[in-house]
């Protein structure tokens, strides 16, 4: 972004990679999908960088309001400065915060997830599925992200990425609005779960497993940890990939 | 005329009792932090009339929604007919609709039937639910003796009041049909016809049965109403109110607690003056921490289980259940109000909710999916009571998790969750 602003240009939109998407080696695929995809269609895109920070999203959900708070005002004052008017992230949390939490405390933009964008793109024709990967006959679910679902009623928009793949869409048992956390929100990512007799993220892939499914959709880095470990849980990683859905429409459009 | 005294009697005594106990919980509820849920009334009107009048959010399960439908409309029909017990009550007259609605008085009183048969077979089968069948969700840590007899004995009033109301009817019938005394030839009686061959053929035994059925039906009734505020059936008139006042924003949007602000910004900022800042405590360690919407969800649940038997933690054997949360807040509310009544407003027992009712392990569990938001028919919201406790957790007891200390740590010194220096935050970078 910064070199952008010394060129006197201003981009388009915004993405806002998020810290799974900067530092974790499986999301920072995600990323780059995204990046391509942008460019693909020609949509003129900054980032931050290293002038990214935590949105705070795992600070507010565990209750440390301050540190939250600390991070949306530094961020906002970032985003402001820029005159940032457009934003798509790669991170349901992200999107979330970003959209619904910032503007009262001064950060008001346009913020879209990136399934979102990828279903814009595909109403506007300027996405399709040409000269890429074919997905046919493999059979597909998708995984609903907690804060992008019933967090912010985005049912329809990851769905659609994958409604245009020649492939066998089907549903969990469990989805939509009563779909099953994957166990990593609210900060459970980052702490040891509680006792019990299972982990979440198992008794979601037996879900997965239920559904016969070939590939698993997520839309969300932590959901894609979560899963991963799920398939690796089950020693399913030879029958069951899981790919983030930006990874998929990438691949089919062979970017 | 001793008759009408004695009802006039019941009926005053019946209506100040439940007006004083409705008042308590009234009370209870005002003991919660202010919150402003004033802001666009046709949303709240809309979302009232669809999710507790309409009922919308029953349909996920459709066989519990059917009868819980047939219970309801049946409940709120059949006041009309407790509107003409209450005239007859008091004026001593006898089925007084029936001379000036004439035919349509026949049809009232053959849909009455209808509905009571309906409401009688709906609540056989929830006894059978909860006590043959055993459904997984009515059973739980929570569901301890006294919240399970309170759903049953609800149940076996109404199977008995909608019996009784049926035996009046059919003795009634009888009487009319032998020309007997007042009872003149109103109504049709479709369902309580079928009881006609039990009843007696003896004029006194039935006008007996009649009278024994219309007394017991109507205090019945009366007393049906002052159990209300003991129980979690107070849901049949505070689902009202309660989703009217729903959370209008999207349910991944936690409030921005104002008080942090003027401390953030002042500590951003040294020149910035936050307004005088309350005293209050972050967070919330006893229920009048919470605000008054989270006491009214408390007073509004039913008891129903939707939450829990959604809930990733619970489903995974985890100590949490959100509708232990809910439960556990109007038991302490209730107990704070009572302490009041006792011993004045000051009163302090040294409890509260968190620690004493609720543990930090089972609030550690919550993975904020909001599953249980999205399943709860009347629109409570747990998870804003779970937030709110870890807040006072983490902000004035330092009481997190370790992991989550680590992770608070990592956000402060690098603005990200991991260990990772901000300077290899664009690493990633292929192109
Ligand atoms: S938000 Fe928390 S309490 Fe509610 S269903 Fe999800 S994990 Fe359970
Ligand atoms: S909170 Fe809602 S879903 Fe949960 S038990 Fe109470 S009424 Fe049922």
């Amino acid at each position: 972004m910064a070199e952008m602003v010394a060129e006197g240009k201003t981009p388009e939109i915004l993405f806002w990679v998020g810290c799974a998407g900067c530092f974790d080696e499986r999301a920072q695929s995600i990323t780059r999908s995204i990046c391509k995809i942008l460019q693909h269609v020609g949509i003129s895109y900054a980032v931050l960088g290293t002038e990214e920070s935590c949105t705070g999203d795992p600070a507010k959900r565990a209750g440390n309001e301050f540190l939250f708070q600390m991070q949306a005002i530094t961020n906002i004052e970032i985003l402001n400065a820029y005159e940032i008017k457009k934003i798509v992230t790669g991170c349901p949390h992200c999107f979330n915060t970003i959209k619904n939490e910032y503007p009262q405390l001064g950060g008001s933009y346009e913020v879209i997830h990136h399934t979102q964008l990828i279903q814009q793109l595909i109403d506007e024709g300027k996405l399709k599925t040409e000269g890429g990967e074919s997905f046919k006959g493999k059979r597909i679910t998708y995984h609903d992200a907690c804060y992008l679902g019933r967090g912010n009623n985005v049912y329809e928009a990851p769905r659609s990425a994958l409604e245009i793949l020649d492939a066998e869409l089907i549903e969990m048992k469990r989805c939509r609005s009563n779909g099953l956390c994957c166990g990593a929100g609210g900060a459970q990512m980052f702490k040891e779960p509680e006792r019990g007799n299972k982990d979440v993220n198992i008794e979601r892939m037996e879900d997965v497993l239920q559904a016969k499914a070939d590939i698993v959709a997520s839309a969300c880095p932590f959901c894609m940890t979560m899963l991963r470990d799920g398939v690796k849980n089950k020693e399913k990683e030879q029958e069951i990939q899981v790919l983030d859905i930006a990874e998929i429409t990438a691949q089919a459009n062979g970017l | 005329m001793i008759g009408q005294i004695l009802f006039l009697l019941i009926l005053a005594a019946a209506v100040a009792f439940f007006t004083r106990n409705a008042g308590k919980i009234r009370r209870n509820i005002k003991l919660g932090r202010p919150l402003d849920r004033s802001d666009n009334p046709a949303e709240r009107w809309k979302t009232m009339a669809r999710v507790a009048l309409g009922q919308s959010k029953m349909v996920k399960r459709p066989f519990a929604a059917l009868l819980h439908v047939f219970v309801y409309v049946g409940f709120v029909i059949i006041n009309i007919e407790v509107l003409e017990i209450l005239i007859d009550g008091v004026f001593g007259s006898h089925r007084v609709f029936s001379q000036p609605l004439g035919s349509l008085y026949g049809l009232l009183i053959g849909g009455f039937e209808v509905l009571a048969l309906l409401v009688l077979i709906s609540c056989l089968i929830f006894l059978a639910r909860r006590n043959i069948v055993r459904l997984k969700r009515f059973t739980g840590i929570e569901m301890t003796a006294w919240p399970k007899g309170d759903a049953n004995y609800i149940l076996i009033t109404e199977v008995l009041l909608m019996a009784a109301f049926l035996t009046m009817n059919a003795a009634d019938h009888k009487l009319q049909l032998l020309h007997f005394g007042h009872y003149l030839q109103a109504g049709s009686f479709p369902v309580s016809d079928l009881l006609s061959p039990l009843l007696p053929a003896d004029t006194k035994a039935l006008v007996i049965i009649e009278r024994g059925c219309w007394w017991f039906h109507i205090i019945g009734i009366l007393v049906f109403l002052n159990y209300l505020p003991y129980s979690k059936h107070f849901h049949i008139l505070l689902a009202f109110p309660n989703t009217y006042y729903s959370k209008l924003t999207p349910k991944g949007q936690f409030n921005n607690m104002a008080s942090v602000t003027g401390e953030v910004k002042a500590m951003l900022d040294p020149s910035f003056v936050p307004e005088t800042a309350e005293a209050s405590r972050f967070g919330a360690k006893d229920v009048t921490d919470l605000t008054w919407k989270n006491l009214m969800d408390a007073y509004t649940c039913t008891e129903c289980g939707r939450c829990t038997s959604v809930c990733p933690a619970n489903i995974t054997g985890k100590l949490l259940s959100p509708r232990k949360i809910m439960m556990d807040t109007r038991d302490r509310v209730t107990e704070i109000g009572n302490n009041i009544d006792k011993h004045g407003k000051d009163h302090q027992d040294g409890k509260t909710l968190l620690h004493d009712y609720i543990t930090a392990e089972e609030l550690w569990a919550c993975t904020t999916c909001n599953a249980c938001t999205e399943a709860c028919p009347v629109n409570i919201d747990p998870l804003n009571i779970i937030v709110e406790m870890r807040r006072y957790l983490v902000m004035e007891e330092s009481q997190a998790p370790t992991g989550l200390n680590n992770m608070f740590g990592n956000i402060e010194n690098n603005g990200a969750p991991w260990k990772y220096a901000a300077a290899d935050r664009f690493n990633w970078k292929p192109l």
